[in-house]
Formats: structure tokens, C-alpha cells, sequence
């Protein structure tokens, strides 16, 4: 790719990557008729996916490796909006996306959509209110238009400081989601999957910036959308002969719904607000939303097109290869809800599918019948009865069990539960070198270049994004060993973050010339500090951690039952509902308080509203 | 800023206003899609729709059928108004 030139290889890609898509489908077939005639180990199988993934994308990493700054920092603001679609759909959906919206959905029922239409309406916010008009500013980050719109050096290092905690947060869950799954399939140490999935990342991502990371990010998304619907297609065929899944499920749902009468279950699959109550389920949504609109890697890929009309058209198509997975996720969700409830609930101990015992040996399934269960077996937190028959509370299920243990549900060869290992490790790479570049690129661009040593030479500046790139690689990998809470939370609380601190500067800044440098930074530190401080009171006890009671408290738990700290009954992941609107409404008073905005600022605005402006 | 004529302001506040209405009626279906949708789910998941019942069925594949049109939509507007009044990057 670095020896081509631009022109001729942009209108090749489509031949490049239809061939890659052949040649990856070739590969599968070959290593299923390996693991058919030559009995092939599953460990060897899942050595021989991951390896042979990750190695890929380390070539394409290597083969766009630059050192042009435009090359480095938006990929040489070249990429079809097709492309960038396709890039920004892996770059977003991440490991959360992957394996936990599924297991999400089987636990929830209605209440995981949430899920679902956050993670896609939030693209119409994108589309209509900021894509296009950051096309047109078109420089190279999010603090590079905070800085230019309202001016000054705080206001970018205010958007450095976010920018680096919001994506630190989300590629924190990333790396745990490509550690677990690396742990899983090939049975070493998360330590070492964490340390092997960011030596991945870095390879893509060091050489070659931006452009590397586009042109990975798509072969990612081809290797994780494969993966993804495979196993639920043949699952479709095999419970209903159809082979779409999205249209299929209709019919398993009601199935569902006459096994769940039998089986006495009260909050049916369908019903809304029986897990979750309404409040929450519109709060966590809008947060998911308006996060999308704000999380700076993600918005940072509209910097990557040719204009701003692909801008436009750009977001579409993401949201198109978005939804071929999100239609699927509940699907996947029904159909193993399915085969538990006919396969699982109410057989013996010794009738029991194989997976469940497989999957029960790594820890995402428990058989919880004996009378000890509680104290003897891992997952499990009530005894059971004793008789040798699951009931349907006896049975144990993490989220991610439902992705990881279809392609067994469905009977197919393990091979595809290699790919799905593999499509997992994609989503997970995908945003985890997105959200790399994003923090590295706020510091040497940002911090170093624009402020600290605005004189540097490209060299200089691209050297120090490279260090820093590894630095913060470094960093995460310490302190996602070390974190307690499980992805999705991880995530959700990213977009909560996202949504307070970036999309009120964003949003105003192009719709209201009145807006204002006090006025921006006083509602980004509102919203930044009030959802911040939610999130840590609710939903990580810091009162109980620092042994103080400035914070909130937690909702009421098995241990505190009688306490519960949270405001309006709002969960922590949803915080951005309380300080998305503070940002907002602070940064509308206090700009309308303040002095006008300068002629210059109020020109540089209208100059965004337009594709070109026509010389009169 | 070009230094423009009367005309010129007022065509581009024209074509402003309309990007803002277009925005704004946009967003509002975003809303309904979704939150009046969800605010109802219990009442409309007696309606069945494609075999689904219609709230579970709108926040599983509705709402995003309808997320792309208004992208899509938006994104063929306003390719056309950028003709129209000749801020197009293609002119």
C-alpha cells in the first residue's frame, strides 16, 4: 500500500478487498477440512485463527507505514465514503458490541435494546449536527475545532484531558475483552492476551497513524462481520430453514413466549421495563446517543474523507455495516434462549448438550443443581436442589457465553468458533487502535505541537506520537490487569463521559455563533465534573474507597439494601443525563453572560455551514 | 468571510435556515422513533407486526431501518441544496 499512489490505489480498493474477503473465506474452508481429515486440536485451531489475524493486520500496519503528517494524522483525507464507513463501523463497534450485547440481550430481553438503539441513533446525531461541518473544518482532532472555535489554549487542553480519560476508559474495556477471549481460546494468562492484543495494535497503528489504522480497521470489519453472522445464519436455518436470521427469530420469539408460561417465567423475554424500569432505559439510551456524538475517536474518522458531501454519505454507510451486526445481536439472543430452554431446562445432569460442559470448564456456564452449588461451584450464588434436573434458576450463564458458545448450540465444527474468537479479537483491535490514536494524537498534536513546542519539525512531532503511542499502550495494559469492573460498564460510562463533555462544545459551537471561550469551558468542566462524579459515587463506591461522603452512593445492593444514593433512581452508566444538560445550560448562560463572540469567530462559524463558499 | 452583497447574505441565510429546518424535522421522527415508541412499548407490544410484537420489534430493527432512511434522506437533501444555492464543493 505505501508504494501505490493514491489516486490508483483508491480506485483498486474494492478489488483489494474483495480479494482479501475470498482469500480469508478460503482460509476457513481449508481449516475446516483440516480440523475434518487431520484431527486438529481446538487449541491448535485457535493458535492458527488469532495468529494468523493478528499477523494480517501487523502487515497492513507495516505496508502503510508514513512520514507525512496529513498521511499520519486523517489518512491523507482520501478515503471513500464506503471505506470510511466500513472503518468507522469496526473503529466503533468494539468488544462490548461483539460478545456482550448478545449475552446483554439474552439476560434483558427488551430492556438490552436500549443497547441496540443507542448504539445506532446516535449516528443520526452524528450525521445531522456534527460530521459534516468537522469535514469542513477539516484539521486533524477534536481539540484541534474546540481550539480553533472558541480559542485559546485551555479550551484544547481541556479537550486533550477528556479526550485522553474518555478514551482511556473505552480502550480499558477493550483490552480486558481481547485478554478474555485470547485467555479462552488458547488457555494462556489474560495478562498475557492483554500484552499480546496491544502488541497488535501497536504494530498497526505506530508506522503508519491514520492510514494504517483505516485500511486495518476494514479488514477487521470484513474478518468480525463474517464471524458474527455465520454461526447464527446456520442456527437459523437449523431451528426455523430460514436462512435470515434478522426475520426468522419473529417466529422462535413466540415460541419462546409459550415455553416461558410453561416454565412459570413472570418478565417474559418481550416485556418492556421488567429489569430495568422506564427511566432508565430512556436515560441510558439518550446517554448512549449522544456519547456517540461526542467520543472523539469515533468523530475523528469524518476528518479521513475527500468532502464534506462523503462526510454526509459517509455516516450512512457506517450506520449500514453497523446495523448488519446490531439486527443480528437480538437473533443471537432468542436463538440461544431457545436452545436453553428446550435443550437444557428440565434434562438431567447427564443429558446435558456438550457445550454446556465445555463452556462450564472456562467459566461462562454453571450447572448450579447440587445442593453445595453455591460454595463449590464458580458463577454460581444459590444451592441448588439437589434432584439431577436443571431448573431453569439452576442454570448460570455470563453474557458472553451466548456468542462464544453458539457456533457448539448450532453443531458446527470448531473452526467457526475460532473465527468467532477471531471476530472478536477484531472488534476489540479495531476500537482499541482507534482509541490508541485518538489519545496519542491529543498529546503530540495538541499538548506538544500546538502548544508546548509549536516550532517542532514533522519529524520531531511524528517521533513524539509514536513514543507516546507506546507509553500510553504501556499504561493501559497496567491498569486494565488491574481493573475490577466488567466491559459494558466500562463502556457505558465512557459515553456518558463523551456525551458531557464533548457534545454541548460541539453541537453549539456550529449552531450558536453566540457561544463563547467562558462559556465553552465552563460547561465542559460542569459536564465533564458532574458526570464524572456520579459515575464514581454510583457506580464505583468511591465514598466507601476514599472513606468520605462527598459523593453519591451507590443504589441499594444485597449488602445495603436500605441505601441508595443515586439521583431520581438514575444508574451510574446513564450519569450523562444529568451532566450532558448542566454542560449545555452552563454554557449557555455563562456565555450569554460573557462578552460577544469576536467578528472573526462569528466569520470562521458561517464559513463551517457551507461546503464552499462561493467568492462574491 | 466573502464580503457579500445583500443578495448573497440573504440566499445564505436562506439556505441555513432551510439545513436547520431540515435538522430540526429530522430530529423530531429521531425522537419519536424512539423515545415516544419506548414510552408506549407496554400498550403497542400488543400490536404484532412481521410476527414481532411492534415495541420489541421497533427497538430491535424499526428504529434503525428508519435511523438509516433519515441519514440517507438528509444526506440526498442536502446534496441538493448545496446545488441549489450553489455552496456545492463540486460547482
Amino acid at each position: 500500500m505505501a508504494t501505490t499512489t493514491g489516486g490508483d490505489f483508491i480506485s483498486r480498493l474494492p478489488r483489494i478487498y474483495g480479494m482479501y474477503t475470498g482469500g480469508f473465506l478460503t482460509f476457513l474452508v481449508v481449516l475446516a477440512l483440516l480440523e475434518h481429515y487431520m484431527d486438529l486440536s481446538d487449541r491448535t485451531i485457535g493458535y492458527v485463527f488469532l495468529a494468523a489475524t493478528i499477523g494480517l493486520y501487523a502487515m497492513i500496519g507495516v505496508m502503510s507505514r508514513t512520514a507525512n503528517s496529513d498521511e499520519y494524522y486523517v489518512a491523507g483525507r482520501r478515503v471513500p465514503a464506503l471505506f470510511n464507513g466500513m472503518a468507522t463501523a469496526s473503529d466503533w463497534m468494539s468488544a462490548a458490541s461483539f460478545i456482550g450485547m448478545a449475552g446483554t440481550l439474552y439476560v434483558q430481553g427488551y430492556d438490552g435494546l436500549a443497547f441496540i438503539m443507542g448504539w445506532t441513533g446516535g449516528y443520526v446525531l452524528v450525521a445531522l449536527l456534527i460530521a459534516p461541518y468537522l469535514r469542513k473544518f477539516g484539521q486533524y482532532t477534536i481539540p484541534d475545532f474546540l481550539g480553533a472555535r472558541y480559542g485559546g489554549n485551555t479550551i484544547r487542553l481541556i479537550g486533550v484531558v477528556c479526550a485522553i480519560v474518555v478514551s482511556f476508559v473505552y480502550l480499558m474495556a477493550q483490552l480486558s475483552g481481547a485478554g478474555l477471549i485470547m485467555s479462552r481460546f488458547l488457555g494462556i494468562e489474560m495478562m498475557y492476551g492483554i500484552i499480546a492484543a496491544l502488541g497488535g495494535v501497536l504494530v498497526c497503528s505506530m508506522l503508519g497513524g491514520m492510514r494504517a489504522v483505516t485500511w486495518t480497521q476494514v479488514a477487521q470489519y470484513i474478518v468480525l462481520i463474517i464471524a458474527y453472522l455465520i454461526p447464527v445464519v446456520w442456527m437459523s436455518i437449523k431451528v426455523t430453514g430460514n436462512p435470515i436470521p434478522q426475520l426468522a427469530y419473529g417466529g422462535v420469539l413466540e415460541q419462546i413466549g409459550v415455553l416461558e408460561q410453561q416454565l412459570g417465567v413472570v418478565a417474559g423475554h418481550v416485556a418492556p421495563f421488567t429489569r430495568t424500569d422506564m427511566a432508565n432505559f430512556m436515560a441510558l439510551t439518550f446517554c448512549l446517543m449522544v456519547g456517540t456524538a461526542g467520543l472523539p475517536h469515533v468523530l475523528m474518522r469524518f476528518y479521513t474523507v475527500p468532502s464534506v458531501k462523503e462526510a454526509r454519505t459517509s455516516v450512512g454507510w457506517a450506520l449500514l455495516f453497523i446495523c448488519l451486526l446490531y439486527f443480528t445481536a437480538p437473533a443471537y439472543a432468542v436463538f440461544a434462549k431457545h436452545a436453553v430452554y428446550t435443550d437444557v431446562i428440565g434434562k438431567g445432569l447427564a443429558e446435558l448438550p456438550q457445550w454446556v460442559a465445555y463452556w462450564g470448564k472456562i467459566g461462562v456456564v454453571a450447572v448450579c443443581d447440587a445442593v453445595d452449588a453455591a460454595t463449590t461451584i464458580k458463577g454460581c450464588t444459590a444451592a441448588g436442589n439437589g434432584d439431577g434436573i436443571v431448573q431453569l434458576k439452576e442454570l448460570w450463564l455470563h453474557g458472553d457465553a451466548i456468542v462464544l458458545a453458539t457456533p457448539e448450540i448450532a453443531g458446527l465444527p470448531y473452526v467457526i468458533s475460532g473465527l468467532v474468537a477471531a471476530g472478536g479479537l477484531a472488534a476489540a483491535l479495531s476500537t482499541a487502535d482507534g482509541l490508541l490514536l485518538t489519545m496519542s494524537n491529543a498529546l503530540s498534536h495538541d499538548f506538544y505541537t500546538k502548544i508546548v513546542n509549536p516550532n517542532s519539525s514533522v519529524k520531531q512531532r511524528l517521533t513524539i506520537a509514536r513514543v507516546l503511542l507506546v507509553a500510553l499502550a504501556a499504561i493501559a495494559a497496567y491498569a486494565t490487569i488491574h481493573a475490577p469492573a466488567t466491559i459494558l460498564q466500562l463502556v457505558g460510562q465512557a459515553f456518558s463521559l463523551a456525551a458531557s463533555a464533548f457534545f454541548p462544545a460541539l453541537f453549539l459551537g456550529v449552531f450558536w455563533k453566540r457561544c463563547n471561550k467562558a462559556g465553552a469551558i465552563a460547561g465542559m468542566l460542569v459536564g465533564f465534573l458532574l458526570a464524572g462524579y456520579y459515575i464514581a459515587g454510583v457506580g464505583w463506591n468511591f465514598n466507601a474507597l476514599l472513606g468520605v461522603g462527598f459523593f453519591p452512593d451507590p443504589g441499594p445492593s444485597p449488602a445495603n439494601p436500605g441505601v441508595d444514593g443515586r439521583w431520581f433512581g438514575i444508574n451510574a452508566i446513564s450519569g450523562g443525563i444529568f451532566g450532558m444538560p448542566a454542560g449545555m445550560l452552563t454554557m449557555i448562560v455563562v456565555s450569554l453572560l460573557t462578552r460577544d463572540t469576536s467578528p472573526e469567530i462569528k466569520a470562521m462559524v458561517e464559513n463551517l455551514r457551507y461546503p464552499r463558499l462561493a467568492k462574491a | 468571510m466573502a464580503t457579500g452583497t445583500e443578495g448573497v447574505d440573504a440566499r445564505r441565510a436562506e439556505y441555513w435556515r432551510r439545513t436547520v429546518r431540515l435538522t430540526a424535522i429530522l430530529l423530531t421522527i429521531w425522537f419519536v422513533v424512539t423515545y415516544v415508541v419506548a414510552f408506549f412499548a407496554v400498550p403497542l407490544n400488543n400490536f404484532k407486526f412481521f410476527g414481532f410484537p411492534f415495541a420489541f420489534y421497533m427497538g430491535a430493527q424499526g428504529a434503525l431501518v428508519i435511523y438509516l432512511i433519515i441519514i440517507a434522506y438528509y444526506a440526498r437533501y442536502m446534496n441538493r441544496l448545496d446545488h441549489e444555492f450553489g455552496v456545492s464543493e463540486e460547482d
